[in-house]
């Protein structure tokens, strides 16, 4: 799409914006209507999914489950890249949840409906005081570290023998219906979406947010940086943890595979294609990527180097993503303007 | 028993000073954490073994033609993708890490994951010291891998094409107002890397059949042998990987094989807890952490 010489392309908000990219002056229910409908929209067709399991297949019924749970990892990748952490193991979060629901399910007996939300909390609890240590590190130090991490835990359950071992955990209580389990995980999966969103909007949020752009400036302000970050990486660990102990439940066995490196990637994929820093985009990404894997199962390995490159395209190409490519699309106008005209102004 | 640790110990060390050569040097001189390198070091050994199997060319031809070829990919990996993520180190990252993982995935799904794939060792048989049997291509491991710690020393130290790549890694700034062209500098050091990962391949594989799992457990070795030694520095190079090899071989030998892969992990996430920038690492304490 090059502009012919002499022209120049120009973006124009449209009329209800007022002065900031959130704040909307609302005239006629059209612009509300034009403002709601994306939300209901998506919203909608994600409760929708679920019914039509008829039409659909349970094949793609258990698609869905595993793209919420990318999307639910992708979400926690989104929440700490906010606060300035890169993950590259998600995988970490996701098999404390997993196995902490094994262990309380398989040894103590106790029903999901208990162990699953315990799992979340004290999953959560668990991987932030294993990181808070390394909290301090910054950039691709922290980012190292959480790529180890997943890798020693499996080893060491490996080698110990601790929890199964190579075996795992199977027989866990299976969960009712997989429609009311996938109308959980996507209501959970929204709820982290709008939670996550209206929390960056607070002033809490906002230290956060600083936090990410320039660390020293908010210690020199007076707020206690690690005590921050500890918080948002409990809060971020949490839909990660729930993911996992969701899913061990659902496939009722729990093993080495928890900490299996698909989970550190496909989350980083979702979060590159989609585009970080909306949570939106995070979950959008992971609806895009992992039914596009499952189209692809038939190429065996070839699929992650089909994801590996779209990730590497990306990361490249289109740094902020789709998402936010669809965003300022829907909420701009573009039209070409002559040289002549810019200069007039 | 202990004579035995004492030369395997030296002889894992020198392979992993030798898989992190490469790795270390890029880290050093274009400040890139080039997670590729297992990727590379893959794809050097099996472009040996086509080039040997398949195109008939005898090995010590194969040899510095994979080394080559090895070198031309890193250079390219620089200017298609590198160049456009530069200085952004989470895409840098995302990126490198990508480029490894679509070429070992690659070779597994075009099926290069059967026994037959070993390339040969560079001389047969083995000697005995001190009444320790051990082959010949240890040997050489151990000796090229001095050799060339050293020769890179004195090309960083000693020839103007070393002292402007680690010019430009002090201060970029300065070394562009003294006329160095950054984009050359990051390509030739990501080349020269390239080419080191595929020397390092093509003496150690031959000591086992080449697996595509190798690809990731080596950039785990490079990893914890960099980061324990600090990113930039020679010297902490060696002790590193002395340290990390007698590790490896005591717990080899005195405790479980199968502790023998943790080591690694647990300095790795031990190491960048109390100290990242490692034993011998400088002037980068305050870009690590706050």
């Amino acid at each position: 799409m090059r502009v012919q010489a002499g022209l120049r392309k120009e973006r124009l908000d449209r009329g209800i914006k007022a002065r900031t990219d959130d704040i909307f002056a609302i005239g006629s229910p059209r612009e509300i209507m034009y403002l709601t409908m994306p939300r209901v929209v998506v919203i909608a067709a994600l409760f929708t999914f679920p019914l039509l399991k008829d039409f659909t297949g349970m094949y793609w019924q258990n698609v869905m489950m595993i793209t919420a749970t990318i999307a639910l990892l992708a979400l926690s990748w989104d929440m700490l890249h906010s606060v300035g952490l890169v993950s590259l193991g998600q995988a970490l979060f996701f098999g404390v949840g997993a196995y902490t629901t094994g262990y309380l399910n398989y040894h103590l007996g106790i029903s999901p409906y208990i162990s699953i939300p315990m799992a979340t909390v004290v999953g959560a609890f668990i991987c932030t005081a294993i990181l808070f240590p390394v909290l301090r590190l910054r950039g691709i130090y922290f980012g190292l570290i959480t790529f180890a991490l997943p890798l020693l835990m499996m080893r060491v359950i490996e080698a110990t023998k601790i929890l199964g071992g190579t075996e795992g955990m199977s027989g866990l209580t299976p969960l009712p219906g997989i429609t009311i389990k996938l109308y959980v995980i996507i209501a959970v999966a929204l709820v982290c979406v709008f939670g996550f969103q209206r929390l960056f909007d607070t002033d809490y949020g906002l230290v956060l947010k600083a936090i990410r752009d320039n660390d020293r400036t908010v210690i020199a302000a007076g707020f206690d940086v690690q005590w921050y970050k500890a918080q948002a990486l409990f809060i971020a660990a949490l839909p990660a943890t729930f993911a996992g102990a969701f899913l061990s439940h659902h496939y009722q066995f729990v093993g080495m595979p928890a900490f299996a490196m698909d989970y550190s990637i496909l989350p980083l994929a979702s979060v590159i294609i989609g585009g970080p820093g909306s949570f939106v985009g995070a979950m959008l990404g992971a609806f895009i990527l992992v039914p596009l894997s499952e189209f692809l199962r038939a190429f065996g390995t070839l699929r992650i180097v089909i994801y590996s490159l779209m990730m590497l395209i990306f990361v490249v190409g289109v740094p902020e993503g789709i998402f936010h490519y669809l965003k300022r699309k829907y909420h701009q106008f573009e039209r070409v303007v002559s040289i002549e005209e810019v200069e007039k102004k | 028993m202990g004579a035995s640790v004492v030369i395997y110990g030296l002889a894992n060390s020198a392979i992993l000073m030798l898989a992190a050569l490469g790795f270390s040097l890029i880290f050093g001189l274009s400040g890139v954490a080039n997670l590729a390198h297992g990727g590379i070091y893959l794809l050097s050994g099996f472009v040996a073994w086509i080039l040997v199997n398949k195109l008939g060319l005898p090995f010590l031809l194969a040899f510095p033609v994979t080394v080559a070829i090895s070198g031309i990919l890193g250079w390219l990996i620089y200017w298609v993708v590198l160049r456009r993520v530069r200085g952004m180190h989470l895409s840098e990252v995302i990126a490198t890490f990508a480029v490894g993982v679509i070429i070992l995935e690659l070779f597994r799904y075009l099926g290069f994951v059967t026994f037959e794939f070993n390339i040969p060792v560079i001389m047969r048989g083995g000697t005995e010291i001190l009444g320790v049997g051990i082959d010949y291509q240890r040997l050489i491991i151990i000796g090229l891998g001095i050799l060339l710690a050293l020769l890179l020393w004195f090309f960083a130290h000693y020839t103007k094409i070393g002292m402007a790549l680690r010019g430009m890694a002090q201060d970029e700034y300065t070394a562009l107002s003294l006329g160095i062209d950054s984009d050359w500098a990051a390509a030739l050091s990501m080349a020269l890397g390239s080419a080191m990962a595929a020397l390092a391949a093509l003496l150690i594989l031959p000591l086992g059949i080449i697996s595509i799992n190798m690809g990731y457990e080596v950039l785990i070795w490079v990893l914890a042998v960099t980061v324990l030694g600090g990113m930039e520095s020679t010297i902490g190079l060696i002790v590193a990987s002395l340290l990390l090899g007698f590790a490896k071989t005591v717990t080899g030998t005195y405790f479980d094989p199968k502790y023998m892969e943790v080591v690694y992990l647990l300095s790795l996430v031990l190491v960048l807890a109390v100290k990242p920038s490692g034993l011998f690492g400088k002037f980068k304490e305050l870009e690590e952490r706050v």
